[in-house]
């Protein structure tokens, strides 16, 4: 167990009484309730944290927030694991697991560092130079490199153990961020009655205002958060979120909010409660107030262990309790450094200060009244140090910056804490559609015009003073909430702040001098997470990536996990420098959600598992499980695929089931088909529309199989119609279909003819069908109606007739999908089983057999009758089908016109043929390629595809339909089907296998 | 995610709708009086237009109506909404 040693005797937000264990790399430590992983490990002295991804450089922590490049860690282990987490955000709780990543063996002896010494080799661009040859070369190279140079793990057990909520919600103002200024907003909106959310990502509210000393009110701010949030509370229609990061700004005002509402306990120690929520809010105004990110500062070897971001050292000290150092020192191109400077003083740290700017400013005086040492005009040459930074050398800068004016001098320090300058979070402004400005004062980006409801207020929108941070916020949040309907949040009382000097410009010094007092350059790093080098950028240019959307995917600036939000601005300006334009003409990347990396497991929710997509069951789904039948999916639906008696394989049982239907007598469940009612006076005008073939004219009782195309010509889905009455049809589907059909009819009727008078309704549920298939259907039926003459004189094929099967109300119509003589009996839903088990029960003694979709596509193929989307694929017309008998000559159909098309007219369009193999055993693979010959130079012409192919107990062959290029001009034709490893012969033949004139199904 | 004022409903999440292409494109009365050229300019050519565009949305999870829409390609802004059969209003003549 560790001492702290580097934890301060008071201060701060952590609880002294609280101590937590935790392990880190193996390592059992201490730290304190109120801690972040990141200030625990600082609060025992660990700094090296992480290996590079490039070159296995060691790295520390550099930030105390969102923005961490470094400090990446795998959380805890095996179903939980979770890679990639900054150590800066991930507060620390009892018993917490976290290791290092990407370092092997371990974390101080890293082989990967090998990496380092061979840099020259790994240039910007690395990849696309020396991976793209041979032109295979990259799926070998890929494995190697992402090995070596790779991220965390996800996890490989499953499932996840946890469980995830999502909220939908709408409000008035959102108001992102409960720092100074998003509080001030908050309660100015609040106070006016509008519905407010306050979303903030930190473990509590307070922003900036936890990490330094500033006063309100002449007392610590910390305590006028806690008055503002009892405010809050008190408001009837303001809702807190804690740790809750806004990741996405969306159209329309549709902010994507992720809240981790038990990360920061221990892992299953809250099972009543979510893991995480994930919050889809539809605001009518946001006010975002989400604070800036300090830069960096680009200098040789400014990425050792112990470099960290001034206001992160400052966060450290004030808000953790953590003396982060022995030997500071501070480099400043703005005047933020300062602060940290006074704060490490008075913690006892000894501090140096180097300011890159050639006078000090005004704020200096509070530094110099501690005796730090300030050097004016000068800039850090280069570091020293392994695992920890020990050294730096510091040297007075020439007036450009570009050169060195004098000899260097070498500082002890075990902590250089750096700011370059702010940059506002502009993330979620720019992700909303907002324009950018730069502010040449501050060297930074900040909103300028805005496309949605939106205001920025405070840091976020460049206002860095306290004082004013507060009053922006205050008439951002009152300004929202009257652009909402309400008003009177004008009036909410702030803060007093105390008045700072006025501030120094900060000095865009995008890169210290590259070469040392007569030394060798060494590497300067931009962008942390992916080892981009400010020589990376510059040979960019040179090679001409001079936009900055070639240079960051170049370069890969910016496209680590930390998506560049300490990088990008740096790699701007050093772009900017070297092109000789100013920052705001060389522009910055696209922001894209997420804000930060979201989980899988927030996105989806409770929409996992069974509840991924709703099952749809027919009502005799309990007979089939019963049966012990396999189901498939088709679509939603489970369907009975075939029912395998004890013993029996797949092959057994579906032989046996395609001899009962052709030689006894078979039971289909065919619930799950579409059925559309098409009603009105207009109802046979629709369908003769939709229809290739004529609807107008069928008789009542009759039914007609009919094809629909797209207005392009291709079969868009096939399937039975009856008419029941003059001004009533029921138009079957495709299984999968029925909603698009649906759809498709909905689409012409309202938008192109809405002048006839016609209504679509789905009754797909309301009716259960048993179709029975086989010689002995007619006589099996006959046992069960009284009332429906059976006699194919008077119920011919095609026919449909109303009346009673097994005392139940019931339509049967003659129609056939198996090539046998058939009847599809109809009852409605809730009568769906009684009818099955009646005709169970009854079809007894005549051998009858339920068979499920796998027979119903063998027995389908071997009549050579389609499928939907499966023998077609939207590139099909009903005359590559062989289905041009179809196709009406005197009417106008959806899809007509098409067809005379130069292209749809074409001989060697892809046409529907059979084929017989050589070897009447083999099944050919679907989706298996046809070619002319075996062999041969690749490219090899591909004529076509096998779209079904099944074994046919009937035939005692193997049975194919394929689509040929030509293929109606083939039949006899000898072809090859190509498989990876062998090719096997095979003839074209029409598609129709077993009796062609269908004398089976009219008999 | 747009929020759509559905002319029959009102304002519903995008996620409810879905999205039919550019509007107001007429079915030829006589498709066999048309070249293929012409045809072909029915059946496949579409303005693509920036700026205020009317389009063809069917609110598929609500009413199952279609209706028009003329929104801003660039902003996303929903300029008008509109039933079938309905003049487009004027802010759907912007930018034309």
């Amino acid at each position: 167990m560790s001492e702290q040693p580097f934890r301060l005797f008071a201060g701060g937000r952590v609880d002294r009484e609280r101590p937590l264990d935790f392990v880190w790399a193996g390592r059992r430590l201490q730290g304190y309730a109120g801690d972040t992983l990141a200030s625990a490990l600082l609060a025992n002295g660990i700094h090296l944290v992480g290996r590079s991804f490039k070159y296995h450089r060691p790295r520390g922590i550099l930030s105390a927030g969102a923005e961490e490049p470094n400090a990446l860690v795998q959380l805890e282990r095996g179903a939980r694991t979770q890679p990639n987490l900054r150590a800066t955000q991930v507060e620390l709780y009892a018993g917490l697991h976290a290791e290092p990543q990407n370092c092997w063996p371990s974390l101080e002896l890293d082989v990967g560092a090998i990496n380092g010494l061979v840099s020259r080799l790994l240039p910007a661009g690395f990849y696309y130079k020396t991976f793209m040859w041979p032109r295979d070369g990259w799926m070998v190279y890929e494995r190697f490199i992402r090995r070596a140079a790779g991220l965390g793990r996800a996890p490989s057990e499953g499932p996840d153990p946890d469980v995830y909520d999502k909220m939908h919600v709408h409000c008035d103002v959102l108001v992102v961020g409960a720092g100074p200024a998003g509080l001030a907003a908050a309660l100015a909106a609040g106070a006016s009655g509008a519905r407010v959310i306050l979303a903030d990502e930190q473990s509590e509210p307070g922003g900036s205002l936890l990490a330094t000393r500033e006063t309100l009110d002449g007392e610590p701010a910390a305590r006028w958060v806690e008055r503002a949030l009892a405010d809050l509370g008190a408001m009837d229609e303001v809702r807190v979120l804690p740790r809750t990061t806004v990741f996405g700004y969306h159209d329309h005002n549709y902010l994507t909010l992720a809240e981790r509402v038990t990360d920061h306990l221990p892992p299953g120690s809250a099972p009543d409660r979510p893991r995480q929520r994930l919050w889809k809010v539809r605001a009518r105004e946001v006010v975002l107030a989400t604070g800036a990110h300090e830069r960096p500062m680009v200098f040789a070897q400014n990425d050792r262990p112990g470099i960290m971001l001034a206001g992160a050292a400052r966060t450290y000290v004030n808000r953790y309790g953590v003396r982060p150092a022995d030997r500071a020192l501070v480099v400043a191109a703005d005047d933020g450094a300062y602060a940290a400077a006074v704060d490490l003083a008075d913690v006892g740290v000894e501090v140096t200060v180097v300011d890159v700017r050639a006078q000090a400013p005004a704020c200096a005086e509070q530094a110099r009244a501690r005796s730090i040492e300030v050097l004016a005009g000068h800039g850090v040459v280069r570091t020293f140090g392994g695992s920890r930074v020990r050294a730096a050398e510091v040297a007075p800068l020439d007036g450009t910056g570009a050169g060195w004016a004098g000899g260097a001098r070498t500082l002890r320090c075990d902590l250089v804490a750096m700011c370059g300058g702010w940059n506002p979070t502009v993330h979620l402004f720019s992700q909303s559609g907002g324009r950018l400005a730069w502010n040449a004062e501050r060297a930074c980006f900040v909103p300028a015009e805005a496309r949605q409801r939106v205001r920025v207020a405070g840091a976020a929108n460049g206002t860095f003073s306290l004082a004013a941070a507060l009053t922006e916020g205050r008439a951002g949040g009152d300004a929202a909430a009257r652009a909402a309907g309400f008003s009177g949040g004008a009036d909410v009382a702030l803060p007093a702040a105390e008045e700072g000097a006025e501030p120094a410009p900060t000095r865009a010094l995008w890169s210290l001098p590259t070469r040392p007092p007569g030394g060798a350059p060494a590497k300067h790093f931009v962008d942390f997470q992916n080892d981009v080098t400010a020589n990376d950028v510059a040979l960019a240019a040179r090679e001409g990536y001079r936009s900055v959307e070639h240079l960051k995917r170049y370069t890969t600036t910016g496209m680590g996990t930390d998506q560049g939000k300490t990088s990008n601005v740096n790699a701007l300006g050093i772009l900017a420098g070297l092109l000789g334009r100013e920052v705001p003409e060389v522009g910055t990347t696209t922001f894209r959600p997420p804000y930060t990396p979201v989980t899988f497991g927030v996105l989806a929710g409770r929409d996992v598992g069974a509840l991924a997509d709703p099952v749809r069951t027919t009502p005799m789904h309990r007979w089939h499980v019963a049966q012990g039948a396999r189901f498939e999916d088709v679509g939603q639906w489970k369907r009975p695929w075939y029912y395998p008696r004890p013993g029996e394989s797949m092959h057994d049982a579906v032989s046996r089931e395609c001899l009962a239907a052709r030689n006894a007598v078979a039971l289909l469940d065919a619930s799950t088909l579409g059925k559309i009612e098409v009603r009105g006076p207009d109802a046979g005008e629709l369908l003769d529309r939709i229809y290739t073939n004529g609807f107008k004219k069928l008789p009542v009782g009759r039914c007609r199989y009919g094809l629909m195309c797209r207005e392009d010509g291709m079969v868009l889905d096939d399937g039975v119609s009856a008419r029941l009455a003059d001004d009533r049809f029921l138009v079957h589907t495709t299984t999968g279909n029925a909603a698009r059909v649906l759809a498709w009819l909905e689409e012409w009727r309202q938008t192109e003819w809405p002048e006839l008078r016609v209504w679509c309704d789905s009754v797909t549920e309301q009716w259960a069908t048993a179709s029975l298939s086989g010689p002995f259907a007619r006589r099996l039926l006959g046992e069960l109606t009284r009332d429906i003459d059976l006699d194919p004189e008077a119920f011919p094929f095609m026919a449909w007739r109303a009346g009673t099967v097994a005392g139940i109300p019931a339509r049967v119509m003659r129609v056939s999908f198996t090539g046998e003589q058939s009847y599809e009996v109809s009852v409605g839903a809730g009568f769906g089983l009684a009818l099955w088990t009646a005709i169970a029960l009854a079809g007894e003694r005549y051998g009858l057999t339920p068979f499920g979709t796998e027979t119903m596509h063998v027995l389908r193929a071997e009549k050579g009758f389609i499928i939907a989307g499966q023998d077609t694929d939207g590139t099909v017309t009903p005359h590559d089908l062989g289905l041009g008998a179809m196709v009406a000559r005197h009417k106008d159909f959806i899809g007509k016109r098409s067809l005379a098309r130069a292209d749809t007219l074409r001989a060697d369009r892809k046409q529907l043929v059979g084929l017989r193999t050589d070897d009447p055993r083999e099944v050919l693979p679907e989706g298996g390629q046809i070619v002319a010959r075996a062999g041969g130079r690749p490219p090899v012409p591909m004529l076509g595809h096998v779209t079904s192919s099944y074994w046919s107990a009937n035939l005692g062959h193997s049975i194919a339909l394929a689509l040929v290029k030509g293929g109606h001009a083939r039949l006899g034709e000898s072809l090859v089907v190509q498989l990876p490893q062998r090719s096997v012969p095979v003839t074209v033949v029409a598609p129709t296998f077993l009796d062609p004139d269908g004398e089976r199904m009219r008999g | 995610m747009l929020l759509i004022e559905c002319p029959w409903c009102g304002p519903r999440d995008e996620q409810e709708f879905g999205y039919g292409g550019e509007a107001h494109i007429v079915r030829p009365a006589d498709p066999h009086a048309l070249d293929d050229a012409a045809w072909g300019e029915y059946l496949f050519m579409r303005t693509n237009r920036k700026g205020a565009h009317r389009e063809r949305w069917v609110h598929s999870e609500g009413c199952r109506r279609w209706f028009n829409v003329v929104r801003d390609t660039v902003s996303h802004e929903i300029l008008a909404v509109y039933r079938v059969g309905e003049a487009p209003p004027a802010a759907g003549r912007r930018g034309e």
